[in-house]
């Protein structure tokens, strides 16, 4: 088990290390120079210069990575250009509003979508069966900001139940379960979808297994079966699609923060992409890609540890 | 018997379309595709107003005979832009999907086929790849180059990559060692003919099938960079920008928010359910068991 962990703490590390890598090099290879961008078309040379010293962009590429990856090790992502504030101070602010949008989505998610999975799935071939099977292919096809919109739209502003803006009050927990509402719902509803699909899926797979034959041989009675064996064993790629999701719902939690006007990552990308607040921009990007490429890593093991099979196949 | 007998006089697009028309929801999707595609490539003729026209005497109207889905904040109507936006999405996702799908062939290809340690390099790219948040990664490279579709479509098509790549690469594989790649080596057939000629067509239908479920995500993801005014430059209706001149009215006309929505999630409905009835004619396995 430590040796499967290790190893593949090892592979998250390498894909971040390359990933970031890639972020520069990207930004590299594109015409356009960040500095320019930042101070826009009235900027003369000498402020161009000065502040392509300042963000390090005098130097050669390789320098500037293996700078950039110095400073990050040590927690330095840059300061902000126009408050200089340290860029990871910034980030590290928003960051609690976005994870806590994407985590309530996930639970919400997660339990509806086991739930509708192991209902569909006893039923099999049925009337509900189908329903829940068309229902869940469309809440994954449904793109998450269009959800967002309506639901702003029809319980914000329509019908008030719901605040429109903001997070809410800080320290106020009921005040802030108030606000997570309707952006939590736009961007989990997919999730419903999949994660029922998923649970469906290996549920019957895990019915027409031996060890639940053998179950049924011995007399056990079918919920005990159906809850106590195969639902267990059927949770588990819901594991894996979690920690996948994580990158989804870092993207959908975008528009979310956007359509209510809430605080978080993607709020602050937005508003600095406006401002030209490169440094902002680029730490808020790496910061979210490190969480996805951890929340994998971290679903990879979970699942290690409850499923024995995956640990023995590497 | 006689049902297998039937399948082989058929040709095999034929068969296709066979499944397709007796699937109900497999029949809707390709209804509503074939509408989409209809509008996006006539939307010219059939534009009842030019959607970019201003007209403020008839601004912020609802629907009505003259306009079918209401006017916005400047008085263009909202439906013919609906119309024109179509074009747009088709316009992302058309270079998007093929030009992905171009390189995830040529790159699952030699992953699948060539040596262990080029496998291994060609994999960590895709995971590199896949290790961005999609909007995120999109957000960066705006940020840098700008707002336009030219950079929509790159970002779309760089992360979508490794979707294609990996399907191909594990079909390859699978297929490497069977018996007819086999037999077609001893004879001394080239890596090029193995790959074009016996491989190629084995991955195509698992392929379409991914292309049609890719669709809505690539529409979905324009029209999500287009409504953050990262996409389409005004006065360019796209999905995405109508919803977000919707957004900004949100509290003095619903219609536009409901009008810009609509179409999107139509279009995504439709793919996703003709890409689920494609798959099922495809993987024959699955055929009849849902």
């Amino acid at each position: 088990m430590l040796k499967f962990a290790t190893k593949r703490i090892g592979l998250a590390l390498v894909i971040a290390a390359l990933s970031v890598t890639l972020l520069f090099i990207i930004i590299h290879l594109i015409p356009g120079d960040p500095a320019r961008t930042m101070l826009g078309p009235r900027a003369t040379a000498e402020m161009i210069a000065d502040l392509q010293a300042r963000m390090g962009l005098d130097k050669t590429l390789v320098e500037q990575i293996l700078i950039f990856f110095g400073n990050m090790l040590r927690g330095d992502l840059g300061m902000d250009i126009f408050s200089n504030r340290p860029v990871a101070t910034i980030v590290f602010e928003q960051l609690p509003h976005t994870l806590a949008l994407i985590l309530s989505a996930i639970a919400w998610s997660a339990t509806l979508g086991i739930f509708l999975g192991c209902f569909s799935a006893v039923r099999r071939n049925s009337l509900a069966d189908r329903i829940t099977g068309v229902l869940a292919v469309s809440f994954i096809a449904a793109p998450a900001f269009v959800i967002a919109l309506y639901s702003l739209l029809l319980f914000a502003v329509k019908l008030k139940w719901f605040p429109a803006i903001g997070a809410g009050e800080p320290g106020d927990i009921g005040d802030i379960i108030w606000h997570l509402v309707l952006p939590s719902f736009a961007i989990g509803l997919s999730w419903v979808g999949y994660i029922a699909r998923l649970v469906r899926a290996s549920m019957l797979e895990i019915m027409g297994e031996g060890h639940v034959r053998t179950a049924r041989a011995f007399g056990l009675p079918e919920n005990w079966i159906t809850y106590r064996y195969a639902l267990k064993l059927a949770i588990l790629p819901t594991v894996t699609v979690i920690g996948v999701g994580m990158g989804f719902l870092l993207s959908a939690a975008v528009f979310a923060e956007i359509v209510f006007s809430r605080p978080g990552l993607g709020k602050l990308v937005i508003d600095s992409i406006t401002t030209r607040n490169y440094p902002v921009v680029m730490g808020s990007v790496l910061v979210s890609t490190i969480l996805f490429v951890a929340s994998t890593t971290l679903s990879d093991i979970v699942n290690a540890i409850l499923d024995p099979r995956i640990r023995q196949a590497k | 018997m006689t049902d297998t007998a039937i399948v082989k006089t058929r040709g095999e697009f034929a068969d296709v379309i066979y499944h397709l028309v007796r699937d109900p929801l497999g029949c809707t999707g390709f209804v509503i595709v074939l509408a989409f595609v209809f509008a996006a490539l006539f939307a010219d003729f059939i534009v009842p107003y030019d959607p970019i026209a201003l007209n403020i005497k008839e601004r912020l109207q609802g629907p009505s005979l003259s306009h079918l889905m209401g006017t916005d904040q400047l008085g263009r109507d909202t439906f013919s832009r609906v119309l024109m936006g179509s074009r747009v999405a088709l316009q992302v996702a058309l270079p998007t999907i093929g030009g992905a799908m171009f390189i995830g062939i040529l790159l699952g290809m030699i992953a699948g086929f060539g040596s262990r340690t080029v496998d291994n390099a060609i994999i960590l790219f895709f995971d590199t790849i896949r290790s961005f948040p999609t909007v995120m990664f999109a957000l960066a490279v705006v940020a840098l180059v700008g707002p336009s579709l030219k950079t929509v479509i790159f970002v779309i098509m760089m992360t979508s990559i490794p979707t294609y790549g990996r399907v191909v690469r594990t079909q390859t594989l699978s297929l490497r060692n069977s018996e007819f790649i086999l037999a077609e080596r001893s004879l001394g057939a080239s890596v090029a003919r193995i790959l074009g000629v016996h491989i190629l067509p084995n991955v195509m239908g698992p392929l379409a099938v991914l292309a049609a479920m890719d669709i809505p995500t690539v529409v979905g993801l324009e029209a999500g960079l287009s409504f953050l005014g990262m996409g389409v430059k005004p006065p360019t209706p796209s999905w995405g920008s109508i919803l977000n001149d919707g957004y900004t009215l949100i509290r003095n006309t619903p219609w536009i928010i409901v009008a810009g929505g609509i179409p999107l999630i139509l279009t995504t409905l439709g793919f996703t359910f003709l890409g689920e009835a494609l798959r099922d004619v495809v993987d024959p396995k699955l055929r009849g068991q849902k």
